[in-house]
């Protein structure tokens, strides 16, 4: 059932608004008792903030409201309403959303391209967060001012995952990008499907994670990717067997260099049976691989697997050490078809915050130290290097793969689209409020299948145009040009906009 | 083996209600008065366990309520909203952040390190200690699991004069002089606090802390008093009068004494020495742009521990100023190339606000490290520092309740060290005297930023 990218048919976007009962907006709108309800706002507004009331119009879409930066608009409600009885203020629970990196707008515009699958027309920054480095300070440099038009289907987004040149199967995804590893217990089944089934849908994968593989994924099994990580819980030769890529899992950007521990009370005889353990008993993790001290070891890791499953690609994941780029090349001779990258800044499970801060280099400094290093080795066409750990939006995307990664991997901005509001909670009683990281039935309950599958598939929908816009500018037919392009990016810290030619963006 | 250091926690309840980042605001008006309230629907039973403090006014439901957003999204009328605490928003200063502020509060009353979910929310980097990340193994090196305490990492540091190596007669009995040594079980000794309400009860807290935990504690000799005595062992006497002066039978149960850096002071040094050969002695410098060459000179005439320090920023003096952790790589890169390094004790703090801040101090050269604010946030301190000013405490420190005061502080260290841990086990260090100066394993902002990002865009810049 391997996709043929050139014919692949990309889903269909359609509208999933929030599941409760009202968006979280950066704008509210009040209508005040002057109101004679003559309906001219429901009439005027281009983006269908209000509909009709019976004393008034109600505003309940305000999520979608331009704000403030309307006013030039001839359109602009508040202008027009003949009572002035319209009033616009920013949302003060908009203040205390997201943090410096998932600022509130990002996480709003994630949420808006999830309902939509467009980019958000509102006063969104959907480019960067605040954090003040990074992804944050950087920015493509447009040569050309006029936007080439031509369709989006000659842009081509694919990338092929084996370039080793061996005799194993060529496995290409038609958009750059994958979904990591979030293991059954750390989130909901309806979450892990909804992943999967979006996966499935872009004709890319989605990773188990280490909680074992759930019979439920089996419809899905050639676009998944089952891991095998230190506690080797839930690996067995069969689901080995049943799948197109197998990760190691060496370490994970969230804990560089730590252990899991996942509590005695999450240990529910669900998750026990999946993870071949003792319900309400705590698991560990350990790490590392106590039976991997060494290139060679590494690389008898990878014929294991290579032997058990002969048309598996491996893949392996690992942190951003001082010596992440050594770290890559022995990975690559010991057999890995994948390297996966993963910074110090992402992960979605529970961590250690020293840790999640402190340990291991961000994202951005790791990429451009291991291309070039592969390039001086000779080795850099013949092995995919995947980017993770806090890629949150298209732009981050493309500039990773500016900075040397062929494609990234995905995880906290799926669940921002199942509406996860970055609370950081995930761990503490019954686990997440909002239903998405959590084994309890009734919090489960909370989200719908397909609700959560189209979500994910709408978000990335959005990505996959946001990419081709950016190609399109930078005059590429196909991401593949993009890979390595560090002459594309500037740093807003070392080059000031009148100091080169060109369009930051 | 010795024994296994470990600090057993307790919880230990707030006194006052810690100040929240954000706030619950729900009208009454207009309410719909719908068969199931959205309030009912709180995961957290926010709602329902709410209460008033009496002697604050305050509810509690700000501090139970964890921001899932669930009730504010869901009620028809749109009437529960949250907005951000200004109260929270002022709290401490740029480098005493809410953040810090709240997380040592947390640590104080759990014992328990901060854990959450969902990623890293902070800055890409930032000055000073956040401008360092520090070094994990992969694949070719081992790590260590000290956390759940199936290997152990030792915290221990030796404070005092190291012998590189010794003389023996022909006998074989031992000729070369062997100075004393402190053994503390994790690297961390109190500080003088910078300011605080009448220090009475915060000095015994301080004391009874460092013996909970096994360190020591700084106390100016003109704070001594006799009911200290039992805490002998745990007491660092600042001598900022002349130590010749210094009563005798104090002197005798005295394991350690600071001296203030002067002229003298090895002479000082020396004459201490004379009273009571197994002393440990410090001398205290403040850091300063020629810290690095006095450093020098004392290890060479023969200093045993220097103990340096920063402002409650972290700056050291001049106009100027250099971090903390700047002027210690320099002052330890010099004592290595004059090969002596590993003769004297380094002992540095100002700014040390975070477990990482500890972690990152010795990383740059430090053996242990110094706190003090920390010490009084951990009795619910908010670095308001009106007490400077002459202003009651609004949590009322001069009043603690020494048994309280002290299973804080343990608790906050129990949390530093499990930290440390973390970081030593990352890194594959069985020891923290390994960890020392071992700049190798970190990566530092501007040698990055150097490598990667500044010569993008810039002419002659070539791919790859």
């Amino acid at each position: 059932m391997a996709n043929d990218v050139n014919t692949f048919v990309f889903p269909e976007v359609m509208r999933t608004p929030t599941r409760f009962r009202h968006s979280l907006s950066k704008y509210r709108i009040t209508i005040n008792k002057s109101c004679n309800n003559c309906g001219l706002c429901v009439e005027l507004c281009p983006y269908g903030v209000y509909s009709i009331g019976l004393k008034r119009p109600k505003s309940s879409n305000d999520h979608l409201c331009l704000g403030f930066p309307c006013g030039s608009n001839e359109f602009y409600c508040v202008g027009r309403c003949p009572q002035k009885a319209i009033n616009i203020n920013i949302n003060p629970a908009f203040e205390i959303l997201g943090d410096r990196r998932w600022s509130a707008d990002l996480l709003a515009s994630t949420w808006h391209m999830a309902e939509t699958g467009k980019i958000p027309h509102q006063d969104l920054n959907y480019k960067t967060g605040n954090s003040g480095g990074g992804f944050d300070k950087l920015r493509f440099v447009y040569q050309e001012r006029d936007i080439p038009d031509g369709p989006d289907d000659e842009i081509s987004t694919a990338i092929e995952l084996n370039r080793s040149g061996d005799s194993r199967p060529k496995v290409t995804i038609p958009i750059p990008l994958y979904l990591g590893g979030m293991s059954f217990g750390s989130v909901s089944i309806v979450t892990m499907l909804s992943r999967v089934r979006a996966a499935q849908a872009l004709g890319t994968f989605c990773c188990t994670g280490e909680g074992g593989y759930p019979d439920e994924l089996k419809p899905y099994d050639d676009h998944i990717i089952t891991q095998v990580a230190t506690g080797l819980f839930g690996v067995r030769e069969e689901t080995i067997k049943r799948v197109r890529i197998v990760e190691f899992k060496y370490a994970q950007g969230a804990k560089p260099g730590l252990g899991g521990h996942l509590l005695g009370d999450k240990v529910t005889p669900k998750v026990a049976e999946m993870r071949e353990a003792v319900a309400g008993s705590a698991l560990f993790s350990p790490f590392p691989f106590h039976s991997v001290y060494s290139v060679e070891d590494h690389k008898k890791h990878v014929d294991w697997i290579k032997e058990i499953n002969p048309r598996a690609l491996v893949s392996v994941k690992v942190s951003t050490p001082t010596d992440v780029d050594m770290v890559t090349v022995g990975s690559f001779y010991a057999g890995a078809h994948i390297v996966q990258l993963d910074g110090s800044y992402g992960g979605t499970g529970a961590a250690p915050d020293i840790a999640k801060k402190n340990i291991a280099m961000p994202i951005e400094y790791a990429l451009p130290k291991v291309h070039r290093f592969l390039l001086e080795e000779g080795i850099r066409d013949k092995i995919t290097i995947i980017a993770s750990g806090g890629i949150r939006t298209a732009y981050d995307m493309a500039k990773a793969i500016a900075m040397g990664a062929d494609g990234v991997c995905l995880g906290t901005a799926d669940l921002v689209a199942l509406e996860c509001i970055r609370c950081h909670h995930c761990e503490s009683g019954r686990g997440c409020a909002r239903g998405i990281a959590t084994t309890d039935d009734e919090l489960t309950s909370l989200m719908e299948l397909e609700w959560g599958t189209q979500r994910i598939i709408n978000m990335y929908e959005a990505w996959r145009h946001q990419i081709i816009y950016i190609l399109k500018r930078l005059g590429m037919k196909s991401v593949t040009e993009l890979v390595g392009r560090f002459d594309v990016l500037v740093h807003l810290d070392y080059v000031k906009q009148e100091e080169i030619e060109g369009e930051f963006e | 083996m010795p024994v296994k250091y470990h600090i057993h926690t307790t919880t230990v309840p707030n006194r006052f209600q810690p100040i929240t980042r954000s706030g619950v605001i729900a009208w009454e008006e207009g309410c719909l008065k719908c068969a199931r309230c959205v309030k009912k629907d709180c995961v957290y039973k926010v709602y329902e366990k709410r209460g008033l403090d009496p002697r604050q006014m305050l509810d509690s439901l700000d501090s139970m309520c964890k921001d899932c957003f669930r009730c504010v999204q869901n009620c028809p009328n749109r009437l529960i909203q949250k907005g951000l605490n200004p109260t929270y928003k002022v709290l401490g200063d740029h480098y005493w952040t809410p953040e810090i502020i709240s997380g040592l509060w947390f640590q104080a009353e759990t014992g328990r390190i901060p854990v959450s979910g969902a990623g890293y929310g902070g800055s890409f980097s930032g000055p000073g200690f956040d401008a360092m990340w520090t070094d994990m193994s992969e694949i070719v090196r081992p790590t260590r699991d000290g956390i759940h305490g199936r290997e152990y990492i030792s915290t221990t540091v030796d404070l005092g004069r190291k012998v590189i190596n010794l003389a023996f007669d022909a006998e074989g009995k031992i000729i070369s002089p062997t100075p004393p040594l402190i053994e503390i079980p994790l690297p961390v000794i109190f500080d003088l606090l910078p300011w605080s309400p009448s220090r009475e009860r915060i000095t015994k807290v301080l004391l009874e802390g460092a013996k909970k935990l096994g360190t020591l504690a700084v106390v100016p000799e003109t704070e001594w008093a006799y009911e200290m005595e039992p805490y002998l062992n745990e007491i660092i006497l600042y001598l900022n009068n002349n130590p010749d002066h210094l009563d005798s039978t104090l002197l005798k149960g005295l394991r350690m004494v600071e001296i203030p850096d002067g002229e003298n002071v090895i002479v000082q040094q020396k004459r201490l020495k004379e009273r009571k050969p197994e002393l440990v002695i410090a001398i205290r410098l403040c850091l300063n742009p020629k810290a690095s060459e006095r450093v020098l000179q004392l290890a060479g005439d023969g200093a045993e521990v220097i103990h340096l320090w920063a402002d409650e920023y972290g700056l050291e003096q001049g106009d100027k100023p250099l971090f903390i952790k700047e002027r210690l790589k320099e002052i330890h890169l010099s004592l290595v190339e004059a090969g002596i390094r590993d003769q004297i004790t380094l002992i540095a703090g100002g700014g040390i606000a975070m477990a990482e801040h500890m972690a990152k101090l010795i990383i740059c050269g430090a053996d242990a490290v110094t706190v003090d604010i920390p010490l009084l946030v951990a009795m619910e301190c908010r670095v308001c520092r009106r007490c400077k000013e002459g202003i009651a405490c609004p949590v009322e420190l001069d009043m603690v309740d020494p048994e309280w005061g002290s299973s804080r502080i343990r608790n906050l260290m129990a949390g530093w060290y499990n930290q440390l841990l973390e970081i030593l086990g990352a890194m594959g260090l069985r020891e923290v005297r390994r960890l020392r100066g071992e700049m190798g394993r970190a990566m530092f902002f501007e040698d990055l930023e150097k490598e990667i990002f500044a010569p993008m865009g810039k002419k002659g810049y070539v791919n790859g």
